[in-house]
């Protein structure tokens, strides 16, 4: 039940944040539709820890800024490939294994993966993601796993 | 000119660049991966447009092409996939 | 206005317009659908990201700011999506990406 409440909470917030007129009227129906969402997702039993996971704000907290490092790297990189004038790739196909358990922590890799320039996640395949790579470089980097362990750390933190 | 008019002007280049892809294909996919990117440049457009003539609101109108833009690419290439947007991944038996 | 705000805006801005430049130029330049999923991810990350800072930055601690705070949020987990349905759909139809290695064993 205390998913259903944080979740009437964040559809508030959100509700009021586009909004932007305070007056009782329409403060009155945020409050009543933010609660009739939260009550409906509740009987349709996405409410759970897959629909509304915000068992994972804190650890999002750390997470997020080292993934945003990791996108400017690598966009910088693929920058410096993009205004070479002899077009310097090696595009690179291979699988990488993920060693997260829940569903929403492997979006959260896969989605990372395809976040970050230079590397797109092109199908799952039980355990393992094939990867596109547009450099060598790229694939190894990803092989090593330092991501791989940064979301499984992001998904035992809770 | 304020720093507003030249991202503009920056937008509508990469834009103009974009488009020449989306015209020149080749294959179904090139164009489907140009317009996600002519969205993506439409929503960074209006937030800036907002700017450029001081009318916060356009924000409001991005927002709505944030959103739609995804629906909109994945519309396309489940129509291109199936011929149908009804059937789903298992219905299908791919 | 604050002299160090405003540099940092025009910095952010101009930069962001730099990268959606350079995306688009990698757009046209690169050989085969899968790269060029590669350059357009550079728009989605690095132009919308600095693009719409440089905007929260010029308009200080508003309500645009978190209007604009949602729009980076959900280009942010839109665009992965989106670039992997391309990816995959390619993959089910059989559209061979142009590689220089094949660590996957498949040999195709």
């Amino acid at each position: 039940m205390g998913r259903v409440i944080s979740m009437a909470i964040v559809l508030l917030v959100f509700w009021l944040t586009l909004s932007g007129h305070y007056t009782t009227f329409l403060i009155t129906s945020g409050v009543i539709s933010a609660v009739a969402i939260a009550l409906l997702a509740y009987r349709m039993d996405v409410a759970d820890r897959e629909g509304h996971p915000i068992h994972l704000g804190l650890s999002a907290l750390t997470y997020w800024p080292w993934l945003v490092w990791q996108i400017i790297l690598s966009a910088l990189n693929v920058t410096r490939i993009i205004i070479n004038p002899s077009l310097p790739i090696s595009p690179t196909l291979t699988r990488v294994k993920m060693s997260q358990k829940t569903d929403v922590a492997r979006v959260t890799y896969a989605n990372s993966i395809t976040l970050t320039p230079g590397t797109i996640s092109v199908d799952i395949e039980g355990d393992e993601i094939l990867v596109h790579a547009i450099t060598r470089d790229n694939a190894s980097d990803l092989e090593a796993g330092g991501m791989d362990r940064r979301c499984t750390q992001f998904e035992g933190s809770v | 000119m304020t720093m507003f008019t030249v991202a503009a002007l920056a937008l509508l280049v990469s834009l103009g660049l974009v488009l020449v892809r989306v015209l020149k294909g080749p294959s179904i996919f090139d164009r489907v991966i140009a317009g996600n990117s002519v969205g993506t440049l439409s929503v960074l457009l209006l937030a800036v447009i907002g700017y450029v003539f001081g009318r916060p609101e356009f924000i409001d109108l991005a927002i709505t092409y944030a959103l739609l833009n995804v629906i909109g690419t994945i519309a396309v290439l489940k129509f291109f996939r199936y011929g149908d947007l009804g059937v789903g991944e298992d219905e299908a038996g791919s | 206005m604050d002299v160090a705000l405003y540099f940092l805006s025009w910095a952010l801005l101009a930069g962001g317009g730099f990268f959606c430049v350079v995306g688009a130029v990698g757009l046209l330049r690169m050989p085969d659908a899968f790269t060029r999923l590669h350059a357009a991810s550079i728009i989605d990350t690095l132009g919308v990201g600095m693009i719409i800072a440089g905007l929260m930055v010029q308009s200080g601690l508003t309500l645009t700011t978190a209007r604009l705070g949602i729009i980076l949020v959900l280009v942010f987990f839109t665009s992965p999506v989106a670039s992997h349905a391309i990816a995959r759909s390619m993959r089910h139809r059989n559209v061979k990406p142009v590689l220089s290695e094949d660590r996957t064993g498949e040999g195709s």
